[in-house]
């Protein structure tokens, strides 16, 4: 008797240890149904295949023999995969009259500082503005969401004006600094912010911390979902730069600028353009994946500190 | 540094006080009004200090050129002379003269009604499934969704869809079907525009708000579940009105501001589908109106009331919206 019931719990132990690998623990135990869980899954099966297509289509193409890609009707799907794209691609970047790391080395510069300046700028500012009270508050914090909603076409030429007028034209300074003050990473960090309890800040002035140790040791670890996220907006949006309007010389363009310049050669180059198009998406993906996948650890950690 | 920016403070602060001190209250009254004020603005110096870096860049980038945009729609502007005043001429043609952008007004209007509230249940709906779901399958699921929105110009793939002859992917669809006897024109007839262009900018609508909404899930305090359930929520709708939408409200009202700034200033789907100008403006809008009298026919001061009037558009529906959302969960 003993061991059989032994067995009987063992054995729905078994066939509940997959489940629990794709459902949060608290997801299986507060009301969730099976049923409900079954529908989730069809919906997001057929919304996931239409979603994808672009994704598909570009690895396919990049993978594609040049006979494919002008084959009519087009094709979604490869039939005889090929490297050559790739090997075109590094052929034609060798040719480059500026060397291709210098193009690299443009793009971190600029990706990487227009990101993480406008990540720690934004934060800063957005923490008084969701946590403390002070004059002229509510005026600024309102100047930044409307300004979101002024159209950036008819801007770019008074920021012209003005970044001439500041000397930085023809500089990195002038893609990244504007990058520091776009609108709407203030906006969301802040939002995250306020939703921080009062008592943990209070707690720590109590323990003597100034509010510069209370943004870097207790706030920013306590939002590390919205920088992430934020991290990935700023990213796509620098590395979409090609910063042909400010950047004169050749030496300081951006990879992006040199891959689309790749693209434009027509159709001798079509192989070459399809690589080009995967390795612009690939980049931002990568970033991405990385970015969500930390999202997800910080879900075990934040449940505790509160 | 931190007196410059005080002293920006004051001046946006002081004439408010100034007005009351003229009217009703009295001299004394108006010194210890400022003294409070000077004193607030000392005892916040640190926050100052913290906002320093972002409003001085923020000035210098957006509230000059801003300002300079709403300047020169009242000017005639090609970008070559310099501008010259002509009071609120620009504006008076814009609604009187120019039937055009009547028909991008509307359509504007039709897309952002149709699409903003759909892409925002969207979003809301797909993070909120995937949130149910763990690890790297999570991740993978997302990239999914995200998809369209990080592959730069995605869209495009709905050329090859939308291709007007029979080997076009929907075309040749129909006609295998037989729904349809021979191939259609999507983009070059009139009355397909504007619901393809709706179509293609929902599958796009899973972007900004998406993700922000995916992060703001994770910070929701897992107590408040078991809680809830205690007071007997029973299953997962009622678990999502009741307790974790009001929860991530600051999520919600970003999310809603995201829309409406992409909702109103669809122009580049549009630009790349249906083509500016488009058959008989069928997929004109008001960013692409605004495109074409500044890039193409340099008319400043008139793209700039464009986006003036867009502005003020947004700025009424941004506070409706907000008004509506302040009602989640009651």
């Amino acid at each position: 008797m003993a061991k059989e019931k032994l067995q009987k719990t063992e054995i729905p132990k078994k066939i509940e240890r997959p489940k629990k690998k794709l459902f949060k623990k608290r997801a299986k135990q507060l009301n969730r149904s099976v049923a409900g869980n079954t529908l989730l899954f069809a919906i997001m099966i057929i919304c996931g295949l239409f979603m994808v297509l672009p994704l598909v289509m570009i690895i396919n193409n990049a993978l594609k023999p040049l006979d494919e890609l002008y084959q009519f009707p087009p094709k979604i799907f490869v039939r005889n995969p090929t490297l050559e794209n790739f090997s075109d691609l590094f052929v034609l970047m060798n040719d480059s009259w500026v060397p291709f790391s210098r193009y690299i080395l443009n793009t971190i510069i600029i990706t990487g500082g227009g990101m993480v300046g406008h990540v720690i700028v934004a934060s800063l500012a957005a923490y008084p503005l969701a946590k403390n009270k002070f004059p002229g508050k509510d005026i600024l914090f309102s100047m930044v969401v409307l300004s979101m909603m002024f159209s950036w076409t008819v801007t770019q030429i008074p920021q012209y004006l003005i970044i001439s007028w500041l000397h930085i034209n023809n500089n990195y300074l002038a893609l990244i600094l504007p990058a520091f003050s776009f609108g709407m990473g203030l906006y969301l960090m802040k939002q995250f912010m306020e939703q921080l309890p009062d008592s943990l800040m209070e707690s720590a002035r109590l323990d003597g911390a100034n509010e510069w140790i209370i943004f870097w040791k207790i706030v920013m670890p306590n939002v590390k979902p919205a920088w992430l996220t934020l991290a990935i907006f700023q990213f796509q949006q620098m590395w979409g730069n090609t910063g042909s309007l400010f950047l004169r010389d050749e030496q300081l363009k951006p990879l992006q600028f040199a891959l689309q310049q790749i693209t434009a050669g027509g159709i001798a180059r079509a192989g070459a353009a399809a690589a080009v198009t995967f390795i612009i998406a690939a980049v931002p993906i990568t970033f991405f994946l990385i970015c969500q996948s930390n999202v997800l650890e910080t879900m075990t950690t934040s449940g505790m500190k509160d | 540094m931190a007196k410059e920016n005080t002293e920006k403070e004051k001046s946006i602060n002081t004439p408010s006080v100034q007005y009351s001190a003229d009217t009703i209250v009295d001299a004394a009254d108006l010194a210890a009004k400022q003294r409070k004020l000077s004193y607030q603005i000392k005892r916040n110096k640190e926050s100052y200090l913290m906002m320093f870096p972002y409003f001085l860049l923020f000035f210098f980038f957006t509230i000059l050129p801003v300002a300079m945009s709403m300047f020169l729609s009242f000017t005639n502007f090609n970008m070559l002379e310099w501008p010259t005043f002509v009071g609120w001429r620009n504006y008076i043609k814009l609604f009187l003269e120019d039937d055009i952008f009547i028909v991008a007004l509307k359509n504007t209007l039709i897309f952002a009604v149709i699409t903003g509230p759909i892409s925002y249940m969207l979003c809301l709906l797909f993070a909120w499934i995937i949130n149910e779901f763990k690890g790297v399958l999570r991740a993978f699921l997302t990239l999914i969704f995200y998809a369209p929105s990080i592959c730069g110009n995605a869209y495009l793939v709905w050329n090859l869809i939308l291709s007007g002859d029979r080997y076009g992917y929907l075309n040749g669809i129909l006609l295998k079907l037989g729904i349809i006897n021979e191939a259609k024109l999507w983009m070059q007839t009139e009355k397909y525009v504007l619901p393809v262009l709706i179509i293609v900018q929902l599958w796009l609508s899973l972007g900004t708000g998406f993700l922000s909404f995916i992060a703001g899930l994770q910070t929701v305090d897992k107590s408040l579940y078991e809680a809830a359930a205690l007071d007997g929520v029973k299953n997962r709708w009622q678990e999502l009105w009741y307790v974790t939408l009001p929860a991530m409200k600051p999520q919600l009202m970003f999310g809603a501001v995201m829309q409406i700034t992409q909702s109103f200033a669809v122009a580049d789907i549009s630009i790349n589908l249906a083509g500016n100008p488009s058959v008989n403006y069928a997929g004109a809008t008001i960013v692409t109106h605004l495109l074409d009298y500044g890039s193409t026919r340099f008319e400043m001061g008139y793209a700039s009331a464009i986006a003036t009037v867009l502005f003020l558009l947004m700025v009424g529906t941004n506070k409706l919206v907000q008004k509506i959302l302040g009602r989640v969960g009651e």
